[in-house]
Order: structure tokens, then C-alpha cells, then sequence
């Protein structure tokens, strides 16, 4: 059973965490395929959490968050976003620079 | 209750101090909406609370009447 709780220490516990729909290599929607395609291009590693591994997931992440989407990309604990703001991150080299 | 993008203009202008803001109906059926925000508010912040802002401007429209929306956030 996932809680607020859970989520904080999954994402201090590891530097780059994507929540997604879908696994790594299995992305189950655009959004968490183009995030993972970016995160791959910038060559960091980082954890890919399936958010239907368990359906109290989705609902402990949007309260700990306070963000309704997914995917949603933390970078040392901090919530960067969602694959529109990590794409317009990219294209400015400034997520480069969080992950470096 | 449908949303115009003048009314969400209206709102959002309402909302977040002296905002400038340019909203597109992106499908034509009134919930898909591109936002395009300016105000001082912003500065300094990251873009994900700079967009939490306008979610928060938004209020209860978020997730009834506006089912998608694109965020462009500028200071001036």
C-alpha cells in the first residue's frame, strides 16, 4: 500500500525517479514515452516507477506532488515536472544542468 | 458549464497579479485550452510552481470544464 510517506522515500532514496505510465521499456502512454526518450538522451540513470504496479500509487503521488499528471520526473527529491516542462528543460540544456 | 477562452482570460487575468494572458482553444470544443501567462509573479520561480500557479488560478475549472491544458509561462 503506497502512501505520501512511500513516495517521499522513493524519490530522496534515489537521485532521478519518473513516475510513468508503463514500465521502462513498456511506456503505456506518449507523455511517459517521451519523458523516458528524453531522460535516455541526457544518459543519467534513473528509476522508472509504474504507476499501475499498484492503484494506491497514482493517488499518493498526487497528494505528496500537489500535481494531477503524470509523468512526473524528481530530481533529488524535487518535482521537476511533467514531459512538457522536461522537454522545454532539455531544449535549454537546463535539465542537463539539475542532473549533472 | 462550458468555458470561452475570453472567460478564462478573464479568470486567470483576475487571479494571478497583473497577468497578460493569451488563451487558444486548441480542438474547438472548448476544453482543450493553450494558456500563455505573463506576470512578475513568476520570477524566480521554477517553471512546475510557476505552472502550479495557474492551476491554482484556474480553481475548480481544472478538471471540469478545462479537460487539457497547455502552460506557457513568461515574465515580462
Amino acid at each position: 500500500m503506497f502512501t505520501k510517506e512511500t513516495i517521499q522515500d522513493i524519490v530522496t532514496s534515489k537521485p532521478v525517479v519518473l513516475f510513468a505510465k508503463g514500465t521502462r521499456f513498456q511506456p503505456m502512454c506518449g507523455f511517459s514515452a517521451r519523458a523516458i526518450e528524453i531522460l535516455d538522451r541526457t544518459g543519467v540513470e534513473f528509476e522508472v516507477v509504474n504507476i499501475f504496479e499498484d492503484e494506491s500509487i497514482r493517488p499518493s503521488l498526487v497528494a505528496y506532488s500537489n500535481w494531477p499528471t503524470t509523468p512526473q520526473l524528481f530530481i533529488n527529491g524535487e518535482l521537476i515536472g511533467g514531459s512538457d516542462i522536461m522537454l522545454e528543460m532539455f531544449e535549454k540544456g537546463d535539465l542537463q544542468k539539475k542532473l549533472a | 458549464m462550458l468555458l470561452s477562452t475570453s472567460q478564462l482570460k478573464v479568470i486567470l487575468e483576475r487571479e494571478i497579479p497583473d497577468a497578460v494572458v493569451q488563451v487558444r482553444d486548441l480542438t474547438g470544443t472548448s476544453d482543450h485550452f493553450a494558456v500563455d501567462v505573463t506576470s512578475p509573479i513568476f520570477d524566480g520561480k521554477s517553471i512546475i510552481d510557476q505552472h502550479k500557479i495557474v492551476h491554482a488560478a484556474c480553481g475548480e475549472h481544472l478538471g471540469g470544464a478545462i479537460h487539457a491544458l497547455q502552460i506557457k509561462t513568461r515574465t515580462p
